[in-house]
């Protein structure tokens, strides 16, 4: 077998979006006032390009769409971490707004607006987001690769990228020199993979879901029962649990039975995507341990996605920081933070995080309250 | 040779998980089959004294149960195939299966294989109940030739339900209830209820495209008339036909929609 287990060349992914418009746009002028709006139209394109200058270093080319309103105020898609908001509906809420109180405006005009009002809610525009932009990695066998960012970055796109479960729009993955969209039927045999939330036939026992996932791999049955009571217990999940309908089960057990269904396949390259999320700390070590005890005794190559800098910290080998589907770094821990480190002061892997996705704590809260108003 | 039989292991995991998923919802079962039950003896009663008087009696009662019967299990293999991606995609499990290295003819064909099986159980149920209640008499049926009908008719209709299979990787909330026009369209023109000479002269040609015409002409040979094997030869060669076109036809449009799904991101949004 090859010692690159993972390939990704220029690997890129775009989403349409059908949005709908701001129900409650604000006059212009409150619009610009507010303090998160350093982030509009063609700010927002400076902004965010002077953010990702320096890290654009370790990452591939090519400009991410964030809407054509370079230069306009009024045009184009204000964005943040949790993604991208259309923000022309905003900019008409100023003469908009004029016209519902009936200054300055004729009826026809105020016709003219509602019906194109009507037509723009019937018939949404379609927003591109491209969730992964140009990604450019390759992953050694045996490794832990780790990818952290910001919610909405790009890291679930990229893990379903390479587990066949999207196909890309641009560029090349290969899985131990499969191609993921050519070979997908072999690269699945290599793979299997833990996404955020588990996703199980919820009347049935976690034994009947595992059986029916070990069956689907043609894994000997037998052997897969046996194999699963041992990784659940390995996991502390008490087998007597094993027999209850998982919607009987808290979020964090059935999380551990997702872990079980990847592992019962034994596959060759695991991707995790938020393994340990709402697992409680002696479950998340459990399943840290576990992981590292599969990729030594297996030679499992894993990629792991997560919002734990410390596990992060103690379980890859190497972590990518991605941002806006870019990866704006790329390097061990260890080197990340020596990056930073000025005058011998301790820096963590949430500094480095911080300071490569542009967003310092206060900075982060801002935008969380203008969205959520 | 191996391969297919892994292939054939692999198809085994939806029949067992289904089986699995009927024990859950028992109760559930058992309220659908009585549903079943009594909407057959409904149409059942329309044959002893038909609305307005004139022609009532058992071989018209028998001519509607064998409608009622066949379009229960059509109905049922078409809504099991059409609706298992909408199921798993509610689960959010379609990602897991579809991710298995599994041929998808292996994964619609134990669907398939299931929605068959349990189509028949409840087929047979259903009839016992009717039988009983009416005292129909079977003496003049061919039962092994109804059998025959039974499983060249399922190969058509697993075609239809892989195409009705894809319109939930089209759209994940909507597409399955789309299914229903498809089927809605079948029962109209197929005679499941009338012949089909009733029909306008503009919707004939239609009932002529629909495998279940030949079904029901088949069955009611078969089993009002006694006719063999051989005598509802011709029907049976057309229904083995359009069985032989429809499955790869399905396949082909279920590939073209997963493709599409892979393409837009349709097959999970989150997470
Ligand atoms: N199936 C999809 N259809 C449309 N847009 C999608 C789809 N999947 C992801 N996106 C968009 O792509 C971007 C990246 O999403 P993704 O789920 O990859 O982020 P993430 O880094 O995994 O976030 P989180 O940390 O919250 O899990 C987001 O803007 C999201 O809205
Ligand atoms: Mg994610």
């Amino acid at each position: 077998m090859q010692e690159m287990a993972l390939e990704c060349i220029s690997a890129r992914k775009v989403f349409y979006i059908r949005k709908e418009t701001r129900p409650t746009a604000k006059p212009s002028t409150e619009w610009y006032a507010s303090p998160g709006e350093r982030d509009v139209g063609g700010q927002a394109v400076a902004h965010a390009g002077a953010g990702r200058a320096e890290p654009d270093a370790h990452a591939g080319a090519g400009e991410r769409e964030r809407g054509a309103g370079v230069g306009s105020a009024c045009a184009g898609v204000r964005c943040n971490s949790n993604g991208c908001l259309d923000i022309r509906s905003a900019c008409n809420g100023g003469p908009d707004s004029r016209a519902s109180r009936g200054t300055g405006t004729n009826g026809r005009h105020r016709g003219r607006l509602a019906v194109s009002r009507a037509v723009a809610t019937l018939f949404p525009k379609s927003v591109r987001v491209e969730a992964v932009s140009g990604v450019t990695f390759s992953v050694k066998r045996g490794e832990i690769f780790g990818i952290l960012g910001p919610n909405g970055s790009g890291k679930s796109t990229l893990i379903r990228l390479i587990s066949t479960l999207l196909l890309p729009d641009e560029g090349e993955i290969r899985v131990f020199g499969h191609d993921v969209v050519r070979e997908r039927f072999a690269v699945r045999r290599l793979i299997n993979r833990v996404s955020v939330e588990a996703a199980f036939f919820k009347k049935l026992s976690a034994m009947e879901n595992l059986s029916y996932a070990a069956r689907l791999y043609d894994v000997d049955i037998r052997w897969a029962r046996e194999r699963a009571i041992d990784i659940l217990k390995r996991l502390g999940f008490s087998e007597s649990k094993a027999y209850e309908p998982l919607e009987d089960l808290s979020r964090g057990m059935q999380q551990k039975v997702a872990v079980a269904r990847a592992l019962l396949t034994s596959p060759v390259l695991l991707l995790l995507d938020e393994p340990t999320t709402g697992l409680d700390p002696v479950s998340k070590r459990e399943v840290q341990d576990y992981v590292l005890e599969v990729r030594g005794s297996h030679d499992t190559t894993v990629i792991l996605t997560t919002h734990d800098m410390q596990e992060a910290d103690r379980l890859c080998d190497r972590v990518a920081i991605i941002d806006q589907g870019r990866f704006v770094a790329l390097d061990t821990p260890a080197r990340l933070k020596a990056g930073l480190a000025k005058n011998g002061e301790t820096v963590t892997l949430e500094d480095v995080f911080f300071t490569l996705t542009g967003k310092a704590l206060k900075e982060s809260r801002l935008e969380e309250e203008d969205y959520s108003d | 040779m191996i391969e297919l039989v892994r292939e054939v292991r692999r198809s085994y995991a939806l029949v067992e998980r289904n089986f699995n998923l009927i024990k859950r919802y028992i109760g559930w079962e058992i309220v659908f089959l009585v549903y079943t039950v009594v909407n057959t003896l409904t149409i059942a009663f329309i044959g002893v004294n038909p609305a307005g008087g004139g022609g009532g009696g058992g071989d018209r009662v028998l001519y509607l149960v064998v409608g009622a019967l066949l379009w229960g299990f059509l109905s049922v293999l078409f809504h099991e195939v059409a609706e298992s991606v909408q199921w798993e995609r509610w689960e959010g499990t379609i990602e897991y299966s579809f991710m298995a290295p599994m041929k998808r003819l292996s994964y619609l064909g134990g669907v398939c294989l299931y929605a068959a099986t349990y189509g028949a159980v409840r087929t047979v149920v259903v009839m016992l109940a009717v039988v009983s209640l009416f005292k129909l008499d079977l003496g003049s049926a061919n039962l092994g030739a109804a059998f025959v009908v039974l499983l060249l008719s399922s190969l058509s209709f697993i075609g239809v339900g892989l195409m009705a299979a894809v319109l939930p990787l089209l759209s994940p909330e909507k597409g399955s209830q789309a299914a229903h026009i498809l089927e809605a369209a079948i029962l109209l023109v197929s005679g499941v209820y009338y012949e089909v000479d009733v029909l306008p002269a503009w919707l004939q040609p239609l009932s002529r495209l629909s495998p279940a015409t030949y079904t029901l002409r088949a069955a009611r040979a078969a089993l009002l008339q006694n006719a063999s094997v051989r005598d509802i030869g011709s029907d049976l060669a057309l229904l083995l036909a359009i069985g032989v076109v429809l499955i790869p036809l399905g396949l082909k449009v279920f590939n073209w929609g997963e493709l599409h799904a892979m393409r837009t991101g349709k097959l999970k949004r989150s997470g």
